[in-house]
């Protein structure tokens, strides 16, 4: 289905118009601010000390001579920090029964990772500071380590932390009944155990901070690469008691973030703290080997699924258990149950069955925290029902395709509900296989895949659907008491000269969003883009607003800019209208010209904005030239706008060594309303890559004393461009009717099945051998040992 | 009491003489000591390349070398590329495609293109990708900066793009 023409499909529209992006030049000519670039008067330097134990107690400290250094301005401890800085607890009151211990920015009493920071020491260089740090002596007494999801579970194992009683953190379950008299009858059942590792997100800019407290005015400045200046404005604010108002967090040109720098980090909270203790701004640049043991990680489930056919291959029911380790806490205020949550709820999400049940078991352990990454859950529900789909087909004698066929939900069955409680307003599921078969030539490929196998070459072919979750209302984290703002915000004004400045609360990491509001202001208010210009990541200057985070950018940040520029345009008029002695609904404002009902130019909108302005005595007695509008606009109707979409794999894998070579890959999706065409398919470019990297090479390895063993660049495979295919792209357009927008999210989309195209395609594979696989990464060691080579 | 070494080189054209610690590397050297933070790093262990700069006319990796080990050399960042106009071509093409996203890996990244774009010919995507093996990004998913290295190899080459 495409999108109606409407009044966002007239010719020469900037909506739907791939253009480039202004401010990308900035960056091409290593013009980027980013905060590890930024330098401020008297700013001073933090680097910690870490635990290098899992799990220990912290006997003692002891900096006297690491306070006599070189360059040492402070050297502060947990307790030290503890005495201005309010505890956190990352729990949500709408997951019941979630527990986890109290936060602080540095340990008092014991250390929960390896690599937790300790003691934080300020000196005028970050070398000075290193150095001080080796110097600084720290009695631990080891405790045993919780590492292993099972025995984290036994009734007196040993735990992470003593107060809560137990390791689980969270526990749900979804059961729509009579799922074992369901699968005792069902013609076939499918089964298997899914293991999907750790990774994390490995931004290319590590995380930064620079924090300035200056005590004269109580006022706090932040300079803080995050995707949420908003979210961490009112944390600030809150645990260090600094009013709101004299809180200020600016997020600058961010080296990358997919939902890693979201979370509050102890580091970040720790910097914050010395800054307000020395009167001084204080900066902090992880380095990549603490980027490896601090930032989040993400994943690390074990999934126990079975799926339930009847005799003609018609899915009738699945049956899933979840078992995820997060680390030491719940992260805040987000949570790490998240994920857990979406991977149980968008099980199955793109078929249609109605038998379901699901067991989510959230367990903690003495490992780095994990938490909301680039497409949260989504690559785990889409693995584990894509591969049993693939396995039911085999089992019904059925092609991977036709199966899908049979099952899909239909393009007309909408709107609908799925068993796990989500309800759909409009997807497009059997469009986009229809699509995507046509442009992978599925059938051609798969015919040259028997010829090829003739010839021992073991080509694999793999599909996989999905469902998305984007534009979030309230129910995500408003209703669960976080201060996570579900609205956006921004402000247009036309100034002095006719032209345009859109100041926004949603946020920009290179992924275009700048660029997409300045499309939607000028085509919406008639002018033409370069009068625009988009101010974003600044709680300074920006309205309130939740920012950029479960690809909301678009779908929300676009609707506020759009219903924002309208508003600003009705102003306009009004004013041109008592300067024309004419009516408004005669005149339209068009390419910056305000023209009649024939579409003659009368009047420029620098002329409007210069009488308005300077000359206001001239306008007739009570004009109001209100040519500044702020607008607030928050999602209703549906609690989230759904996107899908499916992809294909097509691998080459050699049997004798365990390599795979991804020769192409492809993605038909559907985000609604496309803004910007070009922006969106780098979106899932890059989004599909991060999903390879999780399929084949990316992966946090422990030792069984919870030492992290790869925490390198060198040791940590993260996708490289001789490895990666090229991925072709195709877009089905369902806009969602909840906005007038009709935008969704883009940005998880191929994070969200690459890794279940890519573990089907292996498999199909391996099916000469009679080999299968149900762990990512597959690297070649696993591929081997599936294949029982090794 | 730092112990400093002096170091005299020419970067961006001009002749600089400084007072260093011998530990500094020379992606911190052109970050802290000349402002110069186009040069990124995001490993420091010269696996990313985000640090890359020329050093007599080499892509060399800032986090690798220390600044006094470029006594003498001649050193070209991305600022003195861009202002000197040199990649303009290069810029240009991935403005239009795309091929950046936070920009983090970019600079480093058309070091690697320019290196490689300077012998005459027109690379293969295969080849240009094995060039880029260096350069880690983690926004692209790499293609958007094919296109454009492929792009302007072609355009030097004097062939038509193809569409
Ligand atoms: S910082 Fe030099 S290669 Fe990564
Ligand atoms: S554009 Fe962000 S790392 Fe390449």
């Amino acid at each position: 289905m495409n999108a109606p023409l409407g009044a966002l499909d007239r010719p020469n529209s900037y909506i739907g118009r791939s253009v480039s992006r202004p401010n990308a030049k900035r960056l091409l000519a290593g013009k980027g601010r980013y905060v590890t670039d930024l330098v401020l008067p008297r700013m001073v330097h933090a680097a910690f000390l870490r635990s290098p134990y899992a799990h220990a107690r912290i006997v003692s400290v002891d900096a006297e001579a690491a306070r006599t250094m070189p360059g040492v301005r402070l050297i502060a401890t947990g307790g030290d920090l503890a005495r201005i800085c309010q505890p956190w607890t990352g729990t949500l009151d709408h997951f019941k029964g979630m527990k986890s211990a109290p936060q602080l920015p540095l340990p008092v009493g014991k250390a929960t990772w390896a690599g937790q920071a300790v003691v934080a020491i300020v000196a005028d260089t970050r070398a000075q500071a290193e150095d001080a740090a080796e110097a600084v002596m720290v009695e631990f007494e080891e405790l045993p380590p919780v590492i292993d999801i099972d025995a984290a579970r036994e009734p007196g194992a040993d735990r992470v932390a003593e107060e809560l009683g137990d390791n689980i953190c969270f526990h749900a379950k979804l059961d729509t009944g009579g799922i074992d008299g369901l699968f005792a009858t069902a013609a076939h059942v499918v089964e298997e155990e899914f293991l999907f590792g750790r990774h994390t997100a490995v931004t290319l800019e590590p995380r930064a901070i620079l924090a300035d407290y200056e005590a004269s005015e109580e006022r706090l400045t932040v300079h803080h690469a995050t995707q949420t200046p908003f979210q961490f404005q009112d944390l600030y604010s809150r645990h260090f008691g600094i009013p709101e108002a004299q809180v200020r967090v600016v997020a600058p040109d961010i080296g990358g973030s997919f939902g890693m720098k979201l979370h509050v980090y102890h580091e970040d909270m720790a910097v914050v703290g010395l800054s307000i203790l020395l009167g001084r701004p204080v900066k902090f640049v992880a380095d990549r080997i603490e980027s490896f043991v601090s930032d989040i990680h993400a994943r690390d489930h074990r999934v126990r699924a079975r799926m339930a056919i009847d005799a003609a291959g018609t899915i009738i029911g699945m049956d899933v258990d979840d078992v995820t380790a997060i680390g030491a806490f719940s992260t805040y205020p987000r949570t790490s149950a998240v994920e857990g949550n979406q991977v149980i709820r968008l099980m199955g999400a793109p078929y249609r069955f109605g038998n379901y049940r699901a067991e989510l078991s959230v367990v903690f352990q003495n490992k780095v925290q994990t938490s909301q990454y680039r497409a949260v859950g989504h690559p785990i529900a889409a693995a584990v029902t894509e591969r049993l789909v693939d396995m039911a087909a085999a089992r019904a004698g059925l092609d991977p395709a036709v199966m899908r066929e049979r099952n899909l939900i239909a393009d007309d069955a909408y709107p609908c509900e799925s068993p796990t409680g989500y309800r759909f307003e409009a997807l497009s599921h059997q469009e986009c296989l229809a699509r995507l078969k046509a442009m992978m030539d599925y059938d051609g490929l798969r015919a040259e895949q028997a010829v090829l196998r003739a010839k021992g070459i073991h080509r694999g072919i793999g599909i996989a659907s999905f469902v998305e979750i984007s534009n979030p209302s309230p129910a995500f984290y408003g209703i669960g008491g976080a201060r996570i703002s579900a609205q956006d915000g921004a402000v247009v004004k036309v100034t002095p000269s006719g032209e345009v400045r859109c100041l926004i609360s949603v946020t920009e990491q290179g992924q275009g969003t700048e660029t997409i509001i300045g499309q939607i202001v000028a085509d919406q208010l008639g002018v033409a883009r370069e009068k625009v210009r988009v101010i974003t990541g600044d709680t300074e200057v920006t309205p309130h607003g939740g920012a950029t985070w479960a690809c909301r950018g678009a779908g929300i940040g676009g609707e506020t800019a759009l219903r924002a520029a309208r508003a600003l345009k009705a102003n306009v008029l009004k004013v041109a209208a008592a300067i024309l002695q004419a009516r408004t609904d005669e005149l339209d404002l068009l390419d910056g010209w305000i023209v009649d009902a024939v579409g003659q130019q009368r009047l420029s909108l620098a002329d409007v904005a210069r009488i308005a302005y300077f000359r206001s005595d001239t306008l007739p007695p009570g004009t109001e030239a209100q040519l500044t509008v702020a607008h607030h606009f928050a999602p209703q109707g549906y609690p989230f706008a759904f996107t899908n979409g499916i992809q294909g794999c097509h691998v080459e894998l050699d049997a004798e060594t365990g390599f795979v070579k991804i020769l192409k890959h492809w993605v038909v999706e559907d985000c609604g309303r496309i803004i910007n065409p070009l922006l969106v398919d780098e979106q899932v470019r890059g989004g599909v890559v991060q999903g390879l990297g999780a399929a084949f090479f990316e992966e946090c390895l422990y030792d069984a004393a919870g030492q992290l063993t790869n925490g390198s660049l060198a040791d940590y495979l993260v996708p490289m461009a001789c490895e990666m295919p090229d991925i072709e792209i195709d877009h089905v357009e369902t806009p969602t009717l909840d906005t007038i927008l009709g935008a969704k999210g883009c940005g998880e989309a191929g994070t969200a099945a690459a890794s279940a195209a890519a573990l089907n395609a292996v498999n199909d594979a391996m099916t000469p051998f009679g080999a299968t696989i149900a762990q990512i990464p597959m690297t070649p060691a696993r591929l081997l040992r599936a294949l029982g080579r090794i | 009491m730092t112990i400093t070494a002096s170091v005299t080189l020419t970067i961006n054209g001009e002749d600089v003489t400084r007072e260093i610690e011998p530990r500094e590397t020379l992606a911190d050297f052109l970050r802290r000591d000349m402002q110069l933070t186009g040069t990124h790093t995001g490993c420091e262990m010269g696996v990313c390349g985000a640090c890359l700069v020329l050093v007599d006319g080499k892509a060399t990796h800032g986090c690798l070398v220390f600044a006094v080990q470029a006594e003498g050399s001649t050193v070209e960042t991305i600022e003195g590329l861009s202002e000197r106009g040199i990649i303009g071509d290069i810029q240009a093409a991935f403005h239009e495609r795309n091929a950046l996203q936070c920009g983090f890996c970019t600079p480093g990244m058309l070091v690697t293109a320019h290196s490689m774009l300077a012998p005459p010919g027109v690379p293969t995507r295969e080849e240009i990708r094995d060039a880029l093996s260096g350069n880690y990004c983690r926004c692209t998913g790499y293609e958007a900066i094919v296109d454009a290295i492929e792009a302007v190899a072609r355009q030097r080459a004097g062939e038509e793009v193809a569409a």
